[in-house]
């Protein structure tokens, strides 16, 4: 979800546009289109965060699409570093931008507030395919790279296409970048196109794909997450077939690099009382989040640490040189 | 007859007091909101989504009152691609080639109570459609790979040539500058910007919604300011009542239409646009004897029974299988997640109350629909009564809050006003934009689905007419071509007289 769905060109009316609701100070960017998960992420939050009394009033919600969140850095950067008032929605797929330099700036123009959730990289095939396990896949690669026809809802380069190549690395397959990847406008479009035959695997989100999951018209070869998942108990994980292997995608916020450390550390504890409530891990788990919490400057060092890392993978796969 | 007394209680559901008052409110604020330029069916949902959570609708609720925007929002698209050229959104731009002569010659009135009643068979067949076969289309839609989709452009593309009145080869020049403008931005398969020359706002290319506001709303003022000065005057508003014999020539085509956008709507991806292109083509093809272009009544019965028609087919695969059909019905499906329903293959089974209660509410939203179209075709030709000093300025301002509204950027507002200029040039030129923006709306779309089926085959181009699905699509067009050929010749063959 979180990536642009292509159809879904012409939106982002912020609420309060056409509405008169009441007036409302803070505000949520999501640098995308409604509909996708960085909208879902400040809506949600939103909600919950003027539900529960943590924000005056309606949290204003403002889609600002381009660049897959570049265009929303560059505008905050420049114009609202100072404004603490304003949340912006982002993601593991934002810090794959900026780590392959598809940002303005590095990570360290913004103040990283806190990630709420992730969801769970997953590797499946279709219910009637020859491809039985996730050794079966990795033997089929390592004979022949361009044996399996892979897909997933980012570009190549972009998380959904990393996370399986690290996987196949995990698995000692040779010649990563022979391996074929097709791109399709998400999850769910990925997995329909599998199981008309067009493609043999898809590598995404659970949270996209949860529905064909429960219907069995996927098998789940391997989540990407260190622990089971609480909603799918039985899905065997990467780890627990002996490739150590995580993929997560959390979705968090950041603000301007300007914002005082008293509004910063407000904000942070906002979110962890929002964190902590029942409201949240229900509407996380209803989506297909795991709930973990990173807040602060415990957050702000996870998000430069995997700046440098996810660089280092697209070197390595010769995404960036 | 399970879906028989499936469609029973949902209807149950649809007429709840609340539903019902839902459905209405809904209607004529998608109505309202499809004739604004700018704003469409995927703005008007994502404004009411707020307000869903603000009034605590259960999720039937929710849908209902998003559908019927949606819904209204395809009838409304017309109204101001009929009474002043400037389509509401991207599907109605068919509408404009026939429509708007219509209303020059003082026929606004019936245009408008065609493309009503077109728009009202194209959403009832395509609702009846998604009642009946829902789930056996959707099993067949999965087999539709991307190399088929590419076939389904190339015929798209090809038969762009005789759409338009003007010269063909203007017509495909036109088609082809808004294939090249369609390239601009990150290239979604490999993420590398193209023509972006370092702009961030230039990576994801150009809005269709925003050039086709520019190309067709702001020429057409610079247009009005030119003929202004030579004394030109404005769209007479000719009769204020349609008349029942203009209506009923476009009842063929209606039928037509909803068929070919049916298709194209149930197909995800491809969408209302195509639907409306490919319904408007056949439509030429078949019945064209010269007055297509002029105001044929036909001509704008097809595209707006295949825009109306292919939204409700654009419900099958996201009831069915949480596909989004369209940008619209992406949005409908967040909201659905966030109302703790999980789309995908078993909504059927476990939220019958919500499936069939929607199903419901389409029928009704469409009925409530053509009720309340009818008769505001008064109050809507009315509308070009209004004296120029008035009408074009609102036209102004409502584009630019339009534009401004989709994406808060001021960018937008200047890359506007640089399709409208462009447009004033190319209908200086005597070139139709019409296939300016399918170029770049459909463009997109086709060289995705290029990339993907090359990316499939390792960069072997034979996968494109591998698929039995491709190759019949092929050969229809080729025949198609050959047949408009073979008639092109013997129209030039003076008749004796």
């Amino acid at each position: 979800m979180i990536r642009k769905l292509n159809g879904l060109k012409a939106a982002g009316v912020a609420a309060t546009m056409l509405f008169a609701l009441p007036a409302t100070a803070a505000e949520c960017i999501a640098p995308a289109d409604p509909g996708g998960g960085w909208d879902f992420t400040c809506r949600e939050v939103g909600r919950l965060l003027s539900e529960q009394g943590l924000v005056d009033g309606n949290m204003q919600v403002t889609n600002m699409p381009g660049g897959v969140g570049a265009v929303a850095y560059a505008n905050v950067a420049g114009k609202r570093a100072d404004d603490a008032e304003l949340l912006v929605a982002t993601s593991t797929v934002g810090i794959t931008q900026i780590a392959q330099g598809k940002y303005p700036a590095g990570t360290d123009a913004m103040r990283w507030l806190a990630m709420l959730g992730a969801d769970v990289g997953t590797i499946a095939v279709a219910k009637d395919s020859e491809i039985q396990s996730l050794d079966d896949l990795m033997a089929r690669l390592k004979e022949d790279p361009t044996s399996v026809v892979t897909s997933g809802s980012s570009g190549a380069g972009g998380w959904d296409h990393i996370r399986l190549l690290l996987l196949a690395q995990a698995g000692e397959v040779e010649g990563l970048d022979q391996i074929r990847w097709v791109q399709f406008d998400g999850g769910s479009p990925a997995v329909t196109q599998m199981m008309g035959g067009q493609v043999d695997l898809v590598s995404t989100d659970l949270g996209e794909i949860k529905g064909f999951v429960e219907s069995g018209d996927i098998r789940v070869l391997a989540l990407l997450s260190d622990q089971p998942v609480s909603a799918f108990p039985d899905l065997p994980t990467a780890k627990s077939q002996g490739y150590d292997v995580t993929g997560y995608n959390w979705r968090g916020f950041y603000t301007g690099g300007e914002v005082g450390d008293d509004d910063y550390a407000a904000w942070v504890d906002k979110l962890k009382t929002l964190y902590d409530s029942e409201g949240w891990q229900e509407t996380a788990k209803a989506s297909g989040l795991e709930p973990i919490w990173r807040g602060g400057e415990e957050f702000s060092a996870y998000v430069a640490e995997q700046e440098e890392q996810m660089a280092e993978i697209s070197r390595q796969i010769g995404v960036i040189q | 007859m399970e879906i028989l007394s499936s469609l029973w209680s949902g209807f149950a559901v649809a007429a709840l007091p609340i539903n019902l008052a839902l459905i209405f409110g809904g209607c004529f604020a998608g109505t309202l909101i499809g004739a604004l330029p700018g704003l469409g069916p995927v703005n008007g949902v994502a404004i009411l989504i707020p307000l869903t959570f603000a009034f605590g609708l259960d999720a039937t609720s929710s849908m209902i009152l998003l559908s019927a925007v949606y819904y209204g929002c395809m009838y409304g698209g017309r109204i101001s691609a009929i009474l002043l050229n400037i389509p509401g959104d991207e599907p109605a731009i068919m509408t404009t080639l026939d429509g708007y002569p219509m209303a020059k010659k003082g026929q606004a009135a019936d245009a408008l109570a065609i493309s009503g009643l077109a728009s009202f068979i194209g959403a009832t067949l395509a609702t009846i459609g998604l009642t009946l076969f829902a789930p056996m289309l959707a099993k067949a839609a999965i087999h539709f790979g991307p190399s088929d989709y590419f076939a389904l452009y190339v015929m798209a593309f090809a038969t762009i040539g005789g759409i338009t009145g003007t010269d063909p080869r203007k017509t495909l020049l036109a088609a082809m500058l808004g294939l090249m403008l369609g390239t601009v931005g990150l290239d979604p398969s490999t993420g590398v910007a193209r023509y972006t020359f370092g702009s961030f706002n230039l990576y994801d290319g150009f809005d269709p919604i925003v050039a086709l506001v520019g190309l067709f709303a702001i020429s057409e003022i610079l247009f009005f300011l030119e003929e202004r000065a030579h004394g030109g005057g404005l769209v007479p508003p000719g009769r204020v009542f349609p008349r029942f014999s203009r209506v009923r020539e476009g009842l063929g085509a209606s039928l037509r239409g909803s068929l070919i956008g049916f298709v194209a709507g149930i197909l995800p991806g491809a969408g209302a646009s195509l639907g409306a292109v490919m319904s408007y083509s056949f439509e030429k093809r078949l019945s064209d004897k010269g007055t297509f272009g002029q105001g044929d009544p036909r001509g704008v019965a097809a595209p707006e029974a295949g825009n109306n028609a292919a939204s409700g087919g654009a419900l099958i695969p996201m009831l069915t299988l949480g596909v989004p059909g369209s940008g619209t019905t992406a949005v409908m499906l967040a909201m659905l997640i966030s109302l703790n329903i999980q789309p995908g293959p078993l909504l059927f089974q476990r939220s019958p109350d919500l499936v069939w209660g929607l199903v419901a509410a389409l029928y009704l939203a469409n009925l409530v629909l053509l009720i309340l179209n009818l008769p505001l075709i008064g109050m809507f030709t009315r509308v070009l009564g209004l004296p120029a000093w008035c009408l074009m300025p609102l036209v102004v301002a409502i584009s630019y809050l339009g534009v401004y509204a989709i994406t808060h950027a001021a960018f937008d507002l200047m890359v506007m006003v640089g399709f409208g200029i462009l447009g004033f040039v190319l209908r200086k030129l005597e070139f139709s934009l019409v296939p300016v923006v399918l170029g770049l709306l459909l463009g997109m779309d086709m060289e995705n689905n290029l990339r993907r089926a090359l990316s499939i085959s390792g960069g072997d181009f034979t996968i494109l007419v591998e698929s039995p699905i491709a190759v019949t699509i092929y050969v229809l067009t080729i025949a198609f071509l050959a047949l408009s050929l073979w008639l092109s010749r013997r129209s030039i063959v003076p008749t004796p007289s």
